[in-house]
């Protein structure tokens, strides 16, 4: 099945011709029309240039000057600007607004031949963890619609689980993609600060946002990084840092890798079968020849006051510039 | 500071917010929470810790002082729901 398949087994059926980008990107666009009326995952669909940009792809594929990523369908959270479609970041305040320029993150995807088929859903201006918080009405999630899909990127999180694209940007500020793609059973990255451009993305808390790929696989996940990560003149505070090619240690041994385990996050008030899952996945990385060390950050407990105090204040001096 | 239903019922007027009067304990207990927290992170002994501002040795950049933005007026009025002589117009809301 073609919405199973990873970046790059739908690259190479592109390149065998088993099918072309247009039809690609048309099965996407159908399975998303299908599931969006329960899901809500999309609040603005771009289908018709999404139809165009593949049909131009198909060209590019067929004299050989298509970029890495040619045809690939996304979608874009919609705190995400993307010139001459609506950008809301889940606000009725920004109903009618239509981006007059396009993210940096956007820019880089769609010059690697990417294509979006929509803008998600998310809570308002990223504030919220459930997706309930958003003016376009809950996300649902796709494993059972009794169950949030988290938040703040909800929509881009149920979108690919739901296999509605073959990944989705997001962006997280104190859990808004790691918790979503948790909660829905898909691969998401909070990149170190700076190292992705936050410019065109709507500020909620500027020293702490940044953003990330949100996927299937770890595979997926480093193909899509080395896109969007890199230095941008237009955001200051993006690093001036080489960017390495994360797809090139995907299948080194994690023999000599020594893993923290920091004994403060597994306290009072963890859910038995999340320690379960943790304690599995720290002996599946012990096999493969990572060393477990438990370590402890004692000042751990004043994260949360300090998140806090931060983020809100530094939303308030962003949304009143909305 | 103490976040009593006074304190709440002036800041809404300040932000120009209407609250409901059945939300005024809701708005009490939650903001009073944040000033909790507020004083936690009063209360950490940060004698002898060092400040940091960025983890990564930041710098603020400079770059040479001229013009990189090209007049894009027409685009970016054509979100405003009416404009008049280039300029937005809003509601008035200082009296």
């Amino acid at each position: 099945m073609i919405h199973e398949q990873s970046i790059r087994e739908i690259l190479n059926s592109l390149d065998k011709k088993e099918y072309s980008c247009r039809e690609l990107v048309d099965h996407f666009i159908a399975r998303a029309s299908d599931a969006n009326a329960s899901l809500n995952a999309f609040i603005t669909d771009t289908y018709e240039t999404a139809r165009n940009e593949a049909d131009h792809m198909d060209t590019l594929r067929s004299n050989g000057t298509a970029p890495s990523l040619a045809g690939i369908p996304i979608a874009h959270k919609d705190i995400f600007c993307t010139r001459g479609v609506k950008t809301t970041a889940g606000s009725l305040m920004l109903d009618n607004f239509v981006a007059p320029y396009s993210a940096t993150v956007v820019e880089k995807l769609s010059a690697a031949g990417t294509i979006s088929i929509g803008k998600t859903n998310m809570d308002e201006f990223a504030m919220g963890s459930s997706n309930e918080n958003s003016h376009y009405g809950p996300v649902k999630n796709p494993w059972s619609e009794k169950v949030v899909p988290g938040g703040s990127s909800g929509g881009s999180a149920a979108a690919v689980a739901a296999r509605l694209c073959v990944a989705a940007t997001g962006t997280d500020t104190g859990g808004s993609i790691r918790q979503p793609a948790s909660m829905c059973g898909i691969t998401g990255i909070k990149p170190t600060y700076g190292r992705i451009s936050r410019w065109g993305m709507i500020a909620y808390a500027s020293s702490l946002d940044q953003a990330g790929p949100m996927t299937k696989s770890a595979e997926d996940a480093a193909i899509l990084l080395n896109i969007m990560a890199g230095y941008d003149e237009k955001d200051s505070t993006s690093a001036e840092q080489p960017v390495p090619d994360y797809t090139k240690c995907l299948n080194e041994p994690l023999k000599g890798l020594k893993l923290g385990f920091c004994k403060e996050y597994f306290g009072d008030g963890l859910d038995p079968k999340i320690e379960i899952a943790i304690q599995t996945a720290l002996r599946q990385f012990e096999a493969q020849g990572a060393e477990i060390i438990e370590i402890s950050l004692p000042s751990s407990k004043h994260a949360i006051p300090a998140y806090y105090v931060i983020a809100p204040a530094e939303a308030s001096a962003n949304l009143s510039t909305i | 500071m103490i976040v009593d239903k006074d304190v709440v019922l002036n800041i809404a007027e300040l932000a120009q917010l209407q609250i409901e009067d059945d939300e005024v304990d809701h708005y009490v207990d939650s903001l009073g929470r944040i000033l909790q927290l507020v004083e936690e992170m009063q209360s950490v002994d940060t004698q002898g810790v060092e400040p940091v501002s960025n983890p990564l040795d930041g710098i603020q950049r400079l770059r040479e002082d001229r013009v990189t933005e090209e007049d894009q007026r027409e685009l970016f009025l054509a979100n405003a729901p009416e404009s008049e002589q280039g300029l937005f117009l809003v509601p008035r809301v200082v009296e």
